[in-house]
């Protein structure tokens, strides 16, 4: 009676395989055959199939070109005889302004306003002029803007060659007017050198704000002007190629972004559901379920961010600056100022700035954000006793709009006023900033009279944190952040989220304890139970 | 004491079948559950979790069909609870089987579960298995919980019952496979699950009210 069975066989492999194919059916919800790849993805490749964007005038054939410029003022005359409304376009934006929306009065945020930061603190109300090597205008907000600094597609220095120029010009010498005469050529070529605002021109702002390449953001920094597709799969000049305002759509001179306290994007809407809709979030060109259908990433798209998974690292060319301690400016070495590198050749000793460090591959720290930012200015008081938020995301798990986001937080040590409890705005550039006299008590006076506010006289540094978000440096799905680096109970990623139940990251509390007890428990009862039998030779087999 | 076996057909082609379907399944459906859990590390996170929400739904097709066996064969009334010699099958375990007495329950046809299998098995297969069946596929449709009018469930009250129930199963699996270790030899019942044939004692026959095949013909 122990031979093989056919039947039994085959009725188990029939329920197996019904049991699969419905198993199957289930898990993957989907009645129609899944493509080859995601219809995320297959989207935005259609979002963005004309790539050849067309212009239809030629700026070297323009006559109002040709004329000799001799000053910045007469490039933009010459810009604006055309482009009549751009000038009126462009002085609205927060570009120009450099103050972040006017709804947030009485707050005035923004770097022209009462805005701070952990890296060169304010601009003191533009009394800072080295702040204004930024500034899109041919000499500070005063003066006309230099609309090639976006639209320029030569690289020139505009300031020594109208200076050059001038000099040589009114010179009787003919060589030197031969000189003047190169100065105006080159001049002329980059004048009439017009076009659309590339990485590069975006990114000669952008990629060295506070001070140098890759100091305040994590994933803008020099390396983003020609990347690999390794290192952005949009900007990637092996892949997409995008220039920035492929995503920070620009409507009148305004570019879609981020501004202080306002979100980027309002509302999460795809392009299907609005075709004029701002392309400015990844949801944009690759809806909110980009995955494939069935896919569990699909499933997370509510409560994760895109950037949290796809962005596992940034500063993943060039390093990126972490923290900055203030305090520990000042050291003169042989009575001088001196700068010290370190180990990833950047600069980690300033007299002038103090101790800095900086870091490459960095993981980026992970909070709920519903996409505007906590600001602080140099009117708010500030508890000294604990690490100042100088900027801190907003949202947490429970308002239904949040979701999970990386950050890059750098961590400053900065001055502040130990009688008002507010952060202080040190002047730093000029002769009378920091960095000429190392002053500080000096350097604050200035500073915050600058900014029409009050300094008691006595300070002291605080430890500070301030964040940016990280949205650049999106990777290729290969290197994408593996369910298992946060879904762990050690070293999880999102180790710092609350709010939610994570399965893999949270345990059960007594439930697992008591659990093992219990299985440890009936694996020693077994034990002691085959023993007893062993030595009693019981078993009920005594055979007769 | 000492007693005669015989042999009997105990337990049928589809029973064995699902029997070690059932076993295959949970052996998965445990360490996988338990990688979930960061209780192990053996396939990566992701995989885990795919197979483990793969073989759950599989495992609910087969329940339904073992439901479908149960109440089809009558086999249910073999679950029927009851505390009759519940003592004497309890004083067997703990005291009995170490002076190498017979079994106060032996297997029957009619009635192949002694009063501690009974309690054992219903209370698997009418609560613990259920329990983890409802808990495990809310779970894996978290993300429609809103769609089902569930939005008040908690995550994380869903996994810790689904936790305790997965260490519930492992706790009966330790001591269910020790247990087939008691039979008249180490392999017997093992071997029993296997072929369907169980070598029992001849003597003590099944007392009516252990019988589950019995039918009563209808009185006209």
């Amino acid at each position: 009676m122990l031979g093989i069975h056919w039947k039994p066989v085959l009725m188990g492999a029939l329920v197996v395989l019904s049991a699969a194919f419905l198993g199957t059916t289930l898990v993957s919800g989907a009645d129609t055959p899944s493509p080859d790849q995601a219809p995320g993805r297959t989207m935005a490749q259609q979002a963005t199939k004309s790539k050849a964007l067309w212009i239809t005038t030629d700026h070297t054939k323009i006559e109002k070109l040709q004329k000799t410029f001799s000053s910045g003022d007469e490039v933009t005359a010459a810009c604006l005889s055309c482009h009549s409304e751009a000038a009126g376009q462009f002085h609205e934006t927060i570009h120009w302004s450099w103050m972040a929306s006017a709804a947030d009065a009485p707050k005035r945020y923004g770097k022209a306003g009462d805005s701070i930061n952990n890296f060169c603190i304010s601009t003191n109300n533009g009394t800072d002029k080295g702040c204004f090597s930024c500034h899109p205008g041919w000499e500070g907000q005063s003066g006309a803007i230099n609309c090639l600094v976006c639209h320029g597609q030569t690289e020139i220095n505009w300031g020594e060659s109208f200076e050059d120029y001038q000099a040589f010009a009114e010179s009787d010498d003919p060589e030197e007017l031969e000189i003047a005469a190169e100065l105006q050529s080159s001049i002329q070529t980059a004048v009439q050198s017009v076009g659309r605002p590339t990485r590069q021109n975006c990114g000669s702002c952008h990629f060295y704000g506070g001070g140098g390449d890759g100091v305040k953001h994590g994933d803008l920094d020099s390396s983003i002007t020609k990347p690999s597709k390794s290192l952005d799969v949009h900007m990637g000049t092996d892949g997409q190629n995008f220039t920035c305002t492929r995503c920070h759509t620009t409507v009148l001179h305004n570019v879609a972004g981020r501004i202080y306290t306002q979100p980027a994007a309002l509302e999460r809407k795809s392009l299907i559901e609005d075709d004029l809709t701002s392309k400015i979030t990844c949801e944009s060109c690759h809806s909110a379920t980009p995955h494939k259908k069935g896919s569990k990433a699909n499933d997370h798209t509510d409560k994760v961010a895109c950037q949290t998974c796809h962005i596992p690292t940034m500063a993943r060319a060039l390093p990126t600056k972490m923290s900055w301690d203030w305090s520990k400016a000042g050291k003169l070495k042989d009575g001088k100022k001196y700068k010290e590198k370190g180990e990833l050749g950047t600069v980690d000793y300033m007299t002038i700035k103090g101790q800095m460090r900086w870091e490459k591959n960095v993981k980026p720290e992970y909070a709920w954000w519903n996409g505007s930012i906590k600001s602080t200015t140099v009117k708010d008081v500030v508890d000294p006793t604990q690490v100042v938020a100088v900027s801190a995301p907003r949202g947490d798990a429970g308002d239904g709009m949040s979701r999970i986001y990386p950050f890059k937080v750098h961590r400053g040590r900065q001055p502040y006023d130990k009688v008002h409890k507010t952060l202080l705005a040190p002047l730093l550039s000029g002769k009378e900033g920091f960095w000429n006299h190392l002053d500080w008590d000096r350097a604050l006076r200035k500073g915050q009279a600058a900014l029409d506010v009050p300094y008691s006289g006595e300070f002291d540094f605080v430890d500070t944190t301030y964040v940016f978000p990280t949205t650049h440096m999106v990777a290729p799905k290969e290197n994408v952040v593996s369910c298992g680096e946060c879904h762990t109970g050690e070293g999880s990623r999102l180790a710092a989220i609350s709010g939610l139940y994570m399965p893999g990251r949270d345990g059960a509390g007594v439930v697992d304890a008591f659990g093992w007890i219990m299985v440890l428990g009936a694996l020693l009862g077994v034990c002691l139970h085959g023993l007893g039998r062993i030595f009693t030779n019981g078993n009920g087999k005594k055979e007769t | 004491m000492a007693s005669k076996l015989k042999n009997i057909y105990l337990y049928t082609r589809y029973e064995r079948f699902w029997h070690w379907l059932q076993m295959a399944l949970i052996l998965i459906l445990l360490i996988t559950g338990f990688e979930v859990h960061d209780q192990i590390t053996l396939l990566g996170y992701e995989t885990a979790v795919a197979v483990h929400n793969f073989v759950g739904l599989t495992w609910l097709i087969a329940f339904a069909f073992f439901v479908f066996w149960v109440f089809t064969t009558g086999e249910w009334k073999q679950y029927v609870p009851t505390t009759k010699k519940m003592f004497e099958v309890i004083r067997y375990y703990s005291y009995g089987i170490f002076r190498g007495e017979s079994h106060p329950v032996p297997k029957r046809k009619e009635a192949k579960h002694n009063p501690l299998q009974r309690l054992t098995y219903l209370s698997l297969a009418a609560l613990l298995l259920p329990m983890q069946m409802i808990t495990g596929f809310l779970y894996w449709g978290y993300n429609s919980w809103a769609a089902w009018g569930l939005s008040d469930l908690s995550l994380q009250l869903i996994a810790i019952v689904h936790m305790a129930g997965a260490f519930a199963i492992l706790t009966f699996l330790i001591v269910h496979v020790y247990m087939t270790t008691t039979g008249h030899s180490l392999f017997a019942h093992i071997k029993a699950m296997i072929t369907g044939w169980e070598a029992v004692d001849e003597q003590e026959p099944v007392e009516e009210w252990e019988k589950a095949r019995e039918r009563q013909a209808p009185v006209t």
